[in-house]
């Protein structure tokens, strides 16, 4: 079969290929509704009774609206039911539905129901048409003059495309440009330095080594966190969450370059996860694996914060820990890398990788 | 009579000057229908378009569902807006919902707090609207489906195809930047997935990030300019598309389904006055109505129980709403790699399952028309439906790519599915990123075989009938079950389809040695795709066959009758 550039309807060639011939529209079968008066007029009934139950819910609405209190909530089938709203609900959501249960029964039982043909005329148009077209053009091409002076058209279209740079330009203030210094100042920052406090995440108390058992988990934050406010409390927030962990130093493997971050046992890593940012939570006391519930990226705190499972790429960044003169968990420095999900420039040769001394 | 002088238009019989009037409770138009008439030709209007005919199955309703869940979305949405502050300033909940009294929390959060519980019909209104929102998505996406399966993509029509894949990847995104304003928990983690996804693109990911965030994550900004994208910018867009794709169907007239009477150059239906209007509008309320009753009955995006956004907590089991869900599942379930050259970070375990896939996925679905008719060599327009069995490759590519979604899918619930089936969330983690790619292929064989077998029972049934369910036994004791012929309604039903004939590859040169390129030739890979995807067809049987099997009948091979 050679392709066809046919855009005509079907042509005589296709009604070769039909091997039966087509019968024409089956015949039109009566409804019940058309054969039985009886049955019509209960369809009949039906539809005025959808129409008809339409005002009663529709005043019903109002008076819920107006009568029922609207923090009134009732306790049914094991659930807390807003009453106020579910009641609205109800009696609007029927209302509406009565509208469209009452049209469509008309138009199925009660409306002419033989079906009807009508003619498909082809998309495109007509040799005609086209050349009409063609000719039109041509005239007003004519009568812009370009055809004897070219460099309208071309100098027209530069100068609409030179539009859209400054166009785009007015987008420049969209956001603050990530250069390299930006960087440091920003995603490669985070509020954490040397002394900063460790503080429980709830209550906001300085922690302290002897206060933490072997297995257990705290998440902190920086002392100095409460310093801020709005926007800049939560993107300071959103880097410096941390899991303070303490662990049997036994069990866990430490590498020699990170043996002076911890306290006894006692750890601290980046909550933030180094996929795409979850704050991760969830706790295996007995692997010592930490498991984000967002993607399932799985840690090994055990083992300098490497992953054992899942999408991330990057070992979790370890705080570099140390017992102020009270006994109180503060940090020697800031995160030695960036801590949160990858980015282009991010230089990830200095990341933990399992193995490293 | 030649030499009678002209009659003046008074006189002429035949020269009547008003039509006779029309039988029917209407005589004549009159009062603001002439208004009207007289400025936009209303009744030029009326008449072309009144008895406009469109044809009846239950799968073009799927496409309704989803034009009217929009307006859905644009009514409620619009009551939304009169409440809800898109701002992140910081403010102290002094709400009636008690638990949250004294939090500090965003303005946003707490308008919606508002909304829930200190607006009368709020807390309903917001409810239809997230359902609406995902009902909406799910209608487009099985509109799609039916108009995939049954070609209905073809010339003339593969620019609505194209809307409809803007339509589809839009309205995605509409839900993405809805469900993020509330800045809930859940939508604050949302967001930070948002925000990873962004930035892990190589090169231009951080720019992205900055440009979009106005600086680092979550910064004071992102509420206000999603609500921009949410309630202007993308409602525009969708109203103007969704205008564009009414548009076509009308121009381009409704596909109907093979059936007797239709062809190509008809539409057989039921006329748009009274029928149809009465039919879809109805139908507009019903959907409206189901999805107030949704709203009132079943509580969604409970952003009271979730508690205001807080970049250092997340619940467990959290998930975007269900059409993201396959992008969620290709991110859980890729491997950790990630490239580190130089002080550069190529972060493919988040860029290949997100903008990497989305891309390939949305490119797919709308380079689709033309692809298949490059395969065919088919440029005829086409109005009558494909059942799906009869273009077999079509229908198994597509049940492949709804596996290899549906997988993806089962991914974005890994550790559901691990927790409530009592399964290692390493081993449902590892059975999916094999299962992604063997899935689809088996999914393609399987649906492949089906149709061809279907095709078969279809040649069987126009040659030999159907079975009649009575066994006779003949006086030599064997049994046999006559075939009773089929109605001819039914037999062109079956028999009315295009098959193709794989393209011949072309002489590539011709005999000077010049190379031969242009429309008309065909490569031998274009011939060799073209017969894997045609090649495979059970031929229908030709009217000879048909005749003969008439010719031949005993009570086996009954013929068709007449």
């Amino acid at each position: 079969m050679t392709p066809e550039h046919s855009t005509a309807l079907a042509t005589p060639e296709d009604e070769m290929l039909h091997p039966v011939l087509d019968p024409g529209i089956e015949e039109h079968v009566e409804r019940y509704s058309d054969a039985d008066a009886a049955v019509g007029d209960r369809a009949y009934k039906q539809v005025v009774l959808c129409f008809g139950l339409v005002p009663v819910l529709a005043i019903a609405f109002v008076v819920v609206y107006f009568a029922v209190p609207a923090d009134f909530t009732a306790r049914l089938l094991g659930v807390n039911w807003h009453v106020h709203s579910t009641l609205l609900g109800l009696t609007g959501g029927l209302a509406v539905l009565l509208v469209g249960i009452g049209a469509i029964h008309w138009a199925r039982q009660l409306m002419n129901d033989t079906e009807i043909a009508e003619e498909r005329h082809a998309a495109s148009s007509s040799d005609e048409e086209k050349n009409g077209f063609v000719e039109k053009l041509n005239a007003g091409i004519a009568d812009a003059g370009v055809h004897r002076r070219g460099l309208l058209v071309s100098s027209l279209g530069g100068a609409l495309g030179i539009l859209a740079v400054p166009a785009v330009v007015t987008l420049a203030d969209l956001g603050p440009w990530p250069t390299a210094a930006v960087r440091r100042e920003t995603i490669e920052k985070t509020i954490w330095a040397d002394g900063v406090r460790v503080v429980n995440d709830n209550n906001w108390l300085p922690l302290k080594a002897s206060d933490l058992e072997i297995g257990q988990l705290v998440n902190a934050e920086p002392e100095n966190l409460r310093e801020l406010h709005g926007a800049a409390y939560h993107n300071a927030k959103a880097k410096a969450a941390l899991i303070v962990v303490r662990m049997d130093p036994n069990s866990i493997r430490i590498p020699e370059s990170r043996r002076d971050w911890q306290i006894g046992g006692i750890l601290a890593y980046s909550k933030i996860c180094t996929h795409v940012g979850c704050p991760i939570s969830l706790w295996e006391q007995q692997t010592h694996h930490l498991l984000c519930p967002c993607h399932q990226s799985t840690f090994d705190l055990g083992n300098s914060g490497v992953v054992v499972f899942g999408p991330a790429a990057r070992a979790l960044p370890q705080l570099p820990l140390r017992m102020d003169a009270q006994g109180y968990l503060v940090a020697q420095s800031d995160f030695t890398v960036p801590v949160g999900p990858s980015f282009f420039e991010r230089d990830s040769r200095n990341d933990f990788k399992d193995g490293d001394q | 009579m030649m030499a009678k002088p002209a009659a003046t238009a008074e006189q002429a019989e035949v020269l009547e000057t008003h039509a006779p009037a029309p039988a029917g409770p209407v005589k004549k138009l009159g009062g603001p229908a002439i208004w009207f008439d007289e400025r936009i030709g209303l009744a030029k209007l009326g008449k072309a378009s009144l008895r406009k005919v469109f044809p009846d199955h239950w799968s073009f309703l799927l496409g309704e569902i989803a034009l009217y869940s929009f307006i859905v979305l644009l009514l409620t949405g619009l009551f939304l807006t009169i409440w809800f502050k898109p701002s992140m300033g910081e403010v102290e909940y002094h709400g009636s919902y008690q638990l949250m009294r004294g939090l500090a929390m965003s303005q946003a959060f707490e308008s919606t707090l508002q909304i829930s519980f200190d607006v009368r019909g709020g807390m309903l209104v917001r409810q239809i609207h997230h359902w609406a929102a995902i009902l909406f998505m799910a209608a487009m996406t099985a509109h799609m489906l039916r108009v995939f399966f049954t070609g209905a993509f073809r010339k003339p029509r593969e620019l609505n195809w194209l809307i409809g894949v803007g339509l589809l990847s839009l309205g995605m995104i509409a839900g993405m930047t809805g469900y993020s304003l509330p800045d809930d928990l859940l939508s604050g983690t949302g967001l930070r997935f948002t925000d990873g996804a962004i930035r892990a693109v190589p090169i231009v990911g951080t720019w992205v990030e900055f440009f979009i965030f106005d600086g680092e994550f979550p910064g004071d900004a992102i509420i206000a300019r999603f609500y921009m994208a949410h309630i202007l910018l993308l409602p525009a867009i969708l109203l103007g598309l969704i205008a564009a794709h009414m548009a076509l169907v009308v121009y381009h007239k409704h596909t109907q389904f093979p059936g007797p009477g239709r062809t190509e150059k008809n539409v057989v239906g039921y006329p748009l006055f009274p029928v149809y209007a009465a039919k879809a509008g109805g139908f507009f309320f019903i959907v409206f109505g189901v999805l107030i009753l949704m709203g009132a009955t079943m509580s969604i995006n409970q952003v009271w129980l979730y508690g205001p956004y807080n970049p250092a907590q997340v619940t467990a089991g959290s998930q975007p709403d269900w059409y993201m869900g396959w992008v969620e599942g290709a991110v859980r379930i890729m491997p950790g790699w990630e490239s580190h050259w130089g002080p550069t970070t190529w972060s493919w375990n988040v860029f290949v399952p997100f903008a990497i896939l989305m891309g390939i996925f949305y490119t797919a679905l709308g380079i689709w028309p033309f692809v298949e008719s490059w395969l065919t060599g088919d440029k005829r327009p086409h109005h009558i439906l494909d059942r799906p069995r009869n273009a077999p490759t079509r229908t198994a590519l597509g049940v492949a790519g709804m596996t290899f979604y549906g997988l993806l899918w089962a991914g974005g619930g890994n550790d559901i599915l691990a927790t409530q089936f009592s399964l290692s969330l390493n081993s449902v983690t590892w059975f999916l990123r094999f299962a992604v790619f063997v899935g689809p292929v088996i999914a393609f064989l399987v649906t492949k075989r089906m149709c061809l077998s279907l095709q078969r029972a279809d040649r069987e049934r126009v040659l030999h009938g159907s079975e009649s369910g009575i066994l006779v036994r003949s006086q030599i004791g064997g049994y046999s079950e006559p075939h009773v012929p089929i109605s001819v309604d039914e037999a062109f039903t079956l028999t009315q389809h295009r098959q193709y004939t794989p393209l011949e590859a072309t002489p590539t040169e011709d005999e000077h040695g010049v190379k031969l390129k242009g429309p008309g030739t065909v490569s031998g890979l274009r011939a060799k795709l073209s017969a894997w995807y045609s090649g495979y067809d059970v031929a229908k049987p030709t009217a000879a066959q048909i005749a003969e099997s008439h010719h031949h009948g005993d009570e086996d091979t009954p013929a068709l009758p007449h």
